[in-house]
């Protein structure tokens, strides 16, 4: 008896002292304040020596914490237990956003390097005016493929080759209704924001005829598989197909001309800052050319620092796979709020193509 | 004063009860009759009974029976053929251990060992057959969710064939029995509790693996824990997400139901 009471004493006191170090951990993140700034931004998304550079110039400490998906972000930031001074949430979300009032307007004085800006990606349908947001990386959906595994026959110009029969069993397919959908209005040629339940359904049905060419719908599990050669062409975003063809040179990524979807990530002060004279000092400093040159090197996504551009290497800024010209850009579509009706038929008709690949 | 003081034991338990088990079912039937904007509905029930969910659900349940059948093809020997080793229990530790890992770093293991370059496949090379693709395939996923639903069939079949009297069975061989019929007629039935408690705690969790759908089927599985997983963090529509879990609570009342009551066979 006496030994059971000392092991659950035992064990009770390892437990809080456990949660009070989990504790006081937490505290450190996201306190906030004048001399600090908390910036809550996409994993692996900005080079850590500019984190250093910034403090050293600003005398500001830097809390850097990351998340995963938009939902997950705008979830924390809804709940405003830490006080996030940066977050850089995709188009969509800075949209859903400034519907619940969760942002506090830029104050554009405070941030002369916004002349850096491509004026291409300025004033955007879900930012007008950029009142709230200013574009940090952007990017497109598009193909990435292995000429050496599927032969040099199919370029991608065109959405339809992935219905080639000889890609039967052979594609991958990212696990986002809005992408895969998306895919499927662009390839008979509608907008991928439609919303109209008959187009939607003839999407779906085109859609349904490319199963069998589908070996799997996956998230970031694709990466390795392209690196490693098990997958030869896959539907994904341009920022990993970078990725994947810094690990693989036998790939190569391709935006079909019918159309495709362009995304922005972009910074916001969110309604739960503290320090919003640093965030704007922040955004300022990512803006200036050579900084975001950096930045965009170590990143890897394209950047629309028009300044920044005429830094960096050539040869990455006259890649057209990752800066498509701007008649291409032209059938590129950026991704409105649906809002959440449409977002469930949306997701609907998703399932419904998941479930006939048999 | 004997039950008074029994009475008010249970006080704690009783607590517990209402706030992890009523409240949470009663708030997912509450969210399951709301629409989006939070009005009070039957749209939810109506839409689950479209052809998609259905196929879906039936899907969900033609997987939920091959895995509980081939996990019960696979431990019943193995737990009767435990019961006969020397040192059972240490052979039993041996089987568990691997539901000590987490169950996506298994998973992820899986990705490797099934990949086309893996070492299922440089098996079949030394063969001399071409490599298959047996990741993402209806295969890898039974085979998958199997392994891992293996030592919690086990134990509780283990048990109860290791709490069988043995004198039972020389009985009956005494009597005349082959030992087929000796198997049909009399460990089978004295064991049937466990083999139902081994059902319950496969079928159930078959029906609403998520995770392992996308990772090793690719999505070619659908199942009701997929749906729900959707519906709550892509569509954020937490009325289908809910009523889809209220189906699945209801199913799995009905294989409670079903696989009867079993006061005997003992789990671990």
């Amino acid at each position: 008896m006496r030994q059971l009471l000392q092991a659950t004493i035992a064990i009770v006191i390892a437990c809080a002292l456990l949660f009070l170090a989990a504790n006081q951990l937490q505290v450190t993140g996201g306190k906030g304040g004048k001399d600090t700034l908390t910036v809550f931004n996409w994993g692996e998304y900005i080079d850590p020596d500019l984190i250093k550079q910034f403090e050293k110039e600003t005398g500001i400490h830097v809390i850097y914490e990351t998340f995963d998906s938009n939902e997950a972000m705008l979830t924390k930031i809804q709940q405003g237990g830490s006080a996030y001074d940066i977050a850089a949430p995709s188009e969509y979300t800075v949209e859903m956003m400034k519907e619940k009032d969760l942002l506090i307007p830029l104050d554009h004085s405070k941030i002369p390097n916004l002349k850096n800006i491509d004026p291409y990606f300025l004033d955007l349908a879900f930012d007008p005016g950029n009142e709230y947001s200013l574009p940090y990386f952007w990017g497109t959906v598009g193909i990435v493929y292995n000429p050496t595994i599927i032969g040099d026959e199919l370029t991608f110009d065109s959405w339809e080759d992935l219905w080639d029969p000889s890609l039967k069993g052979k594609v991958f397919l990212v696990d986002g209704a809005r992408e895969v959908m998306g895919m499927g209005l662009n390839s008979i040629g509608e907008s991928l924001n439609t919303k109209d339940d008959k187009i939607l359904r003839t999407a779906t049905d085109k859609l349904i005829t490319l199963a069998p060419n589908v070996k799997a719908i996956i998230g970031d599990e694709i990466t390795p598989l392209m690196i490693n050669n098990e997958a030869s062409v896959a539907l994904t975003w341009s920022g990993q197909a970078a990725d994947m063809m810094f690990e693989n040179e036998d790939l190569t990524y391709a935006v079909p001309e019918e159309g495709s979807n362009l995304w922005f990530d972009n910074f916001v002060i969110p309604k739960t800052a503290k320090n919003i004279d640093g965030a704007h000092a922040f955004i300022n400093f990512m803006l200036d050319a050579e900084v975001n040159a950096q930045n965009t090197d170590y990143v890897g996504y394209s950047t629309p620092n028009a300044a920044a551009m005429e830094l960096m290497d050539p040869e990455v800024v006259e890649d057209e796979r990752y800066y498509p010209d701007e008649e291409t850009r032209e059938h590129l579509e950026v991704y409105e709020n649906l809002g959440l009706e449409w977002l469930g038929k949306y997701n609907e008709l998703f399932l419904e193509f998941k479930m006939n690949m048999r | 004063m004997q039950t008074k003081n029994s009475k008010s034991a249970l006080f704690p338990y009783a607590i517990w009860i209402a706030l992890f088990v009523i409240a949470p079912i009663a708030l997912i039937i509450y969210y399951s009759l709301q629409d989006l904007e939070g009005n009070f509905t039957l749209a939810n029930y109506a839409a689950f009974f479209s052809t998609v969910y259905l196929k879906m659900t039936l899907s969900s349940f033609w997987y939920a029976f091959l895995i509980t059948f081939f996990t019960l093809l696979v431990s019943y020997p193995v737990a009767y053929l435990l019961t006969k080793t020397k040192h059972k229990h240490l052979w039993l530790m041996l089987i568990i251990i691997p539901s000590w890992i987490n169950l996506l770093l298994k998973t992820y293991a899986f990705i490797g060992i099934f990949g086309l370059y893996g070492p299922i496949n440089a098996m079949i090379e030394v063969f001399g057959f071409d490599p298959q693709q047996i990741l993402f395939t209806n295969f890898s996923f039974v085979f998958v969710s199997v392994y891992i639903f293996i030592p919690f069939m086990i134990i509780p079949i283990f048990n109860s064939l290791d709490k069988l009297n043995p004198t039972l069975v020389y009985a009956a061989r005494d009597l005349g029995a082959s030992s087929f019929t000796t198997f049909r007629r009399v460990i089978f039935p004295l064991t049937i509790d466990g083999v139902k408690s081994g059902i319950q705690v496969t079928f159930i969790p078959a029906l609403s693996l998520f995770m392992i759908t996308r990772l090793i089927a690719g999505n070619r599985v659908i199942t009701l824990g997929t749906a729900i997983e959707q519906q709550f963090l892509v569509s954020q529509n937490w009325g289908m997400g809910s009523t889809i879990a209220v189906f699945l609570i209801f199913i799995m009342v009905l294989i409670m139901l079903f696989t009867g009551k079993n006061s005997k066979g003992g789990r671990a």
